[in-house]
């Protein structure tokens, strides 16, 4: 089983040379820290920055830079700022690559939901129904339960939604799935997970294709 | 040149009243409008309604407005980091209308660029686009959304000059450059007013059309929310 770094590393495979990339606040942030190194990769936070870099040396930051959860980052050469709706143009217009976000419901038909919990968490979509809405290539970085024990990828989504059949790929602490037509197709395992326990996690149409490989991290 | 420089945030808000509609520029505290929020706060106008990204936080940005109840709706995208606000929504005092940060966005830029409205992808399927005129094109389905009307826009920048052309830095930029001219009055409060022709008009980010008023806040405490860093390797 992989905890939050896991998944992150095990996502920053997926991230190719030449790649665009967003990254939602959480797991996906640590994805940066995982990426090789010998490929070309720029991070854009929606707040309005291409180009971003790691967090600042101590006595170092600046209110004037931050990401899109508020915290103080550094920019690398060739970065640029840019005001939002030129964010935004970035996101919908489909000019970056790759996006990865956390979520709190998956759906077998690859609908996601991470804003909203009615009643009791009513924080906003920030950015991230712009992002589910165009994005090509959609990763939710996720737990494969919640803090219940209750599966997380479902035959439909019980919270409101942020998107309608948007998401490609989900990595969880158990697995990697891709979401087909037919449902969460199983490409590999956690390290020392079965493919039973996965299964069980998993309220959605889980598809078992054969032999599944053990994740390479 | 046409002067836009007035002599100070009083002379800056002249003519806010309650009950008006206020776009506020900034992303979480960073480059928000300091010095016309704190004016705000100090004239106690009321029934305000508000189109900002976030609501600052409890002590800080908008959530000063909210302490003294003058706000009567938000219009954002994010608006976590606020207990007041929560207090305010839940118990049904503030009224909350939340939308995908781009159709923000969007939405200013519409109405600083004679747009009426927009159609964007973002929210369809979703409660967002309940009771929304939806439309389909090339095979895709977007959501009708209209430019915002307000009677003022508040925006923060870096530099600027008499003229009213405007300089951001950083990601404090944000929606302070979409909101200019977005508004009946558009207010820009900066950090430093430069004398007019000092600006390289090669680096102007907002040209000066935009802008009716402004003038030279006189602090700015820029807040950081979440300081982050790391240690320095030996």
């Amino acid at each position: 089983m992989l905890d939050k770094n896991g998944i992150a590393k095990r996502i920053a495979k997926e991230v190719q040379d030449g790649y665009y990339v967003n990254l939602g606040i959480g797991i996906p942030t640590l994805v940066a820290n995982y990426v090789r190194d010998d490929i070309e990769v720029e991070f854009q936070s929606e707040n309005g920055v291409l180009g971003m870099g790691p967090f600042p040396f101590e006595g170092e930051e600046d209110a004037d830079i931050i990401n899109a959860g508020k915290q103080t980052i550094t920019t690398l050469p060739g970065a640029s700022f840019f005001d939002s709706a030129t964010s935004f143009s970035m996101i919908r217009g489909q000019h970056v690559d790759l996006t990865i976000l956390g979520a709190m419901e998956v759906s077998e038909d690859g609908d996601i939901a991470n804003w909203k919990i009615p009643g009791k968490m009513v924080k906003g979509m920030g950015g991230a129904m712009d992002l589910v809405a165009s994005a090509e290539n959609i990763i939710v970085a996720m737990m494969h339960t919640n803090r219940a024990g209750a599966s997380k990828l479902l035959k439909h989504c019980s919270l409101p939604l942020t998107g309608v059949a948007c998401v490609k790929k989900v990595v969880t602490n158990l697995a990697v799935m891709q979401v087909t037509p037919n449902g969460f197709k199983l490409l590999e395992r956690a390290p020392g997970v079965s493919v039973e326990e996965i299964q069980n996690a998993t309220e959605g149409h889980l598809i078992i294709d054969g032999d599944i490989p053990e994740m390479d991290l | 040149m046409i002067n836009k420089k007035v002599a100070n945030v009083q002379e800056a808000l002249e003519g806010v009243s309650d009950n008006m509609t206020f776009m506020f520029g900034g992303f979480g505290l960073s480059g928000i409008p300091e010095n016309s929020i704190a004016e705000l706060v100090r004239l106690g106008t009321k029934g305000l309604k508000c189109i900002s990204n976030n609501a600052g936080v409890d002590d800080f940005g908008l959530g000063l407005l909210l302490q003294g109840k003058q706000i009567d709706k938000m219009t954002s995208s994010y608006v976590g980091e606020n207990d007041e606000f929560e207090r305010q929504m839940l118990s049904g005092e503030l009224e909350v209308e939340l939308i995908p940060q781009g159709t923000l966005a969007e939405r200013c830029r519409a109405a600083q660029a004679g747009f009426p409205a927009i159609y964007t992808p973002a929210g369809y399927g979703t409660e967002v686009a309940e009771g929304k005129e939806t439309r389909e094109f090339d095979g895709k389905m977007y959501v009708l959304e209209y430019a915002f009307k307000a009677d003022f826009a508040f925006v923060k920048a870096w530099k600027g000059d008499a003229a009213g052309n405007l300089v951001f830095k950083g990601t404090a930029r944000n929606f302070n450059p979409n909101m200019c001219g977005a508004a009946k009055i558009t207010v820009a409060e900066v950090e430093e007013l430069v004398p007019v022709g000092t600006l390289d008009p090669n680096q102007i980010h907002i040209p000066g059309i935009f802008v009716k008023r402004i003038f030279q806040g006189e602090t700015y405490e820029k807040r950081i929310e979440q300081r982050t860093v790391r240690a320095k390797a030996n």
